[in-house]
């Protein structure tokens, strides 16, 4: 049956509602290896910061309970290297690209969007939520006078859509989607990772040499879906719902809490097609209930009273 | 062409040590085109979550051979497989070892667990071979190596079989007598960098390889970092991927924590 997948997000089209999560997807390349990444509706690239970035030492990794731990702490090629050597390739491939950006000062997040703006990337996912770096990340993005305050300032130096991911790891995330919004995003992504610790026990020691890091997979999923409906209530603004998105199942539950886009991130290391098997299993759940729009299973949760 | 996931099957399963299994699989699919020191990214069970990076032993009339120690939850998943079954494979993946080149008196050295990667090596080089283990309970694979290298030295760290010492005691003998020309080690980690220290005093092109814990196993996630002289001037270092720069590197490029 014909059915319609295109999103319009924050004036962006999308061809559907299934993107990658920043972190998660490299630049892109490594999963067009194995399928045409086109059949996704954006892809999240590697978080950039405006200069290159060495990262945390290793292990960085640490296998959890259906999920896992990272704390790879922001390693990238910095922006400028991003613009001259990574996008004129990524920029053949026909699916929109989401810009994900750190600083360490809120000078530099201005100074990264405007580069960005004028590069021909679609949409700019502000990162205040990264838990492995010691300077800005998180710290701008558990504070909501301070999302406010970065929100603002960014916004006016973007010519293109500006979405804030939001970070979990706070008591009340709807009152930091307010503050975002307030701030003037045009969008808002969540959930970034959780802040988690793992110890071997043989060794007394953290298996991440951060001793901390993000914790991410399916065992966040309520937590995320939550978060996505909480903030749904909360706000205007449309959404990129993630957190443990593996399926087309998983990512309609998303939907339905309220999510215009849905985003596959750490499911990608396990099934390298596991966002194209998302876009493909949200348009059997259209079939199978006859629902011609995708729009129409936004936020279309009905709560118990 | 797009690379692919492989589905394939269990041929032969075996536990030649304790909790040492050995696996053959079918590698009449996109596995035929493994190199010496690749590895596989492999979902072990649906008891754990992310897939396990196992090192190609070695590769024959289509099949691929694997051996791997029980260690944690993944691993032991893994051994739970039974012939006839079929595993989910990633790969191959990474850069193996460099035995495209002819060399004159090639040296392999191994150590423990570490020895795997090695034999595909040993077979395409026809090396010097010296393989170290703690005890004589632990060799594996001894006559695999007698038969493809010039001589196979094993050393032992209680002296219960072979030689008594470290593989880099009979390193320093056959270097007091030869021009060795390039060095393939893998191991435990002080090994490795014992044996990279030789190799860079006598400068003698030697290549190691790694292990680290790792995610997607193709160099999205940046998670399986290795400390390497940086290629950028100004910077003393900075981190390649295992997965994807090795696990095979040059010994002149890895920092291994200094």
């Amino acid at each position: 049956m014909s059915r319609n997948m295109e999103i319009d997000f924050c004036g962006v089209k999308f061809k559907n509602p299934v993107v990658t999560s920043s972190g998660t997807f490299g630049f892109g390349k490594e999963y067009n290896d194995y399928y045409d990444i086109s059949a996704l509706g954006g892809i999240g690239v590697k978080g950039l910061t405006l200069k290159p970035r060495t990262g945390n030492p290793p292990p960085r990794v640490a296998e959890t309970p259906s999920g896992m731990l990272n704390s790879v702490g922001l390693q990238n090629p910095g922006v400028e290297s991003f613009l001259k050597y990574v996008l004129p390739q990524l920029k053949k491939i026909d699916t929109n690209i989401i810009v994900n950006i750190s600083g360490n000062t809120m000078e530099e997040y201005c100074e990264m969007a405007d580069i960005i703006s004028d590069s021909g990337c679609h949409i700019i996912e502000m990162n205040v939520s990264c838990p492995n770096v010691k300077q800005g990340g998180v710290a701008f993005g558990t504070n909501p006078d301070t999302i406010y305050e970065i929100t603002n300032k960014v916004k006016k130096h973007c010519k293109i859509p500006l979405v804030v991911k939001l970070s979990p790891n706070v008591t009340d995330i709807a009152e930091m989607a307010k503050a975002a919004e307030a701030g003037g995003a045009d969008g808002l992504s969540l959930i970034n990772t959780l802040l988690g610790m793992s110890i071997d026990i043989h060794k007394r020691r953290p298996i991440l040499r951060n001793n901390v890091g993000g914790l991410s997979g399916p065992c966040v999923k309520p937590i995320a879906v939550r978060m996505v409906w909480q903030v749904k209530n909360a706000v205007e603004i449309p959404l990129i719902g993630m957190g443990g998105i593996s399926t087309g199942e998983d990512a309609v539950e998303f939907m339905l809490a309220g999510a215009s886009l849905v985003s596959v991130g750490t499911a990608n290391f396990v099934n390298p097609y596991a966002a194209r098997d998302t876009v493909e299993g949200i348009e059997k759940y259209l079939d199978k209930y006859d629902i011609e729009d995708i729009n129409y299973i936004i936020g279309k949760v009905e709560a118990w009273n | 062409m797009k690379k692919e996931l492989v589905k394939t099957k269990i041929l032969q399963k075996r536990e030649v040590a304790p909790n040492i299994f050995e696996f053959i699989i079918d590698a009449d699919n996109a596995l035929r085109e493994s190199k010496a020191g690749q590895f596989i990214h492999i979902k072990c069970g649906d008891g754990v979550y992310l897939r396990r990076p196992i090192s190609i032993c070695e590769l024959f009339e289509n099949k691929l051979r694997f051996l791997f120690e029980v260690k944690g939850e993944g691993t032991r998943e893994l051994a739970e497989n039974e012939q006839g079954d079929f595993l989910d494979i990633l790969g191959p993946l990474g850069i193996g070892f460099t035995t495209n080149k002819t060399y004159q008196t090639p040296v392999v050295i191994g150590g423990g667990i570490g020895i795997y990667p090695l034999l595909q090596v040993a077979k395409e080089v026809n090396p010097i071979t010296i393989l170290g283990f703690r005890n004589k309970s632990l060799i594996t694979l001894e006559d695999d190596f007698k038969k493809v290298s010039k001589d196979v030295i094993i050393t032992t760290d209680d002296g219960s079989y072979g030689r008594k010492g470290l593989v880099t005691d009979s390193l320093c003998e056959i270097l007091s007598k030869k021009t060795v020309d390039a060095i393939f080690v893998c191991g435990p980690m002080p090994m490795i960098k014992a044996v990279r220290k030789i190799a860079l005093e006598h400068n003698i092109f030697c290549e190691v390889s790694l292990e680290e814990r790792m995610a997607c196993g193709i160099g999205a996630c940046l998670c399986c970092a290795t400390k390497v002289k940086s290629p950028v001037v100004g910077e003393d270092y900075t981190y390649f991927h295992v997965c994807k720069a090795g696990p095979v590197f040059d010994a002149k490029e890895v920092m291994l924590d200094e």
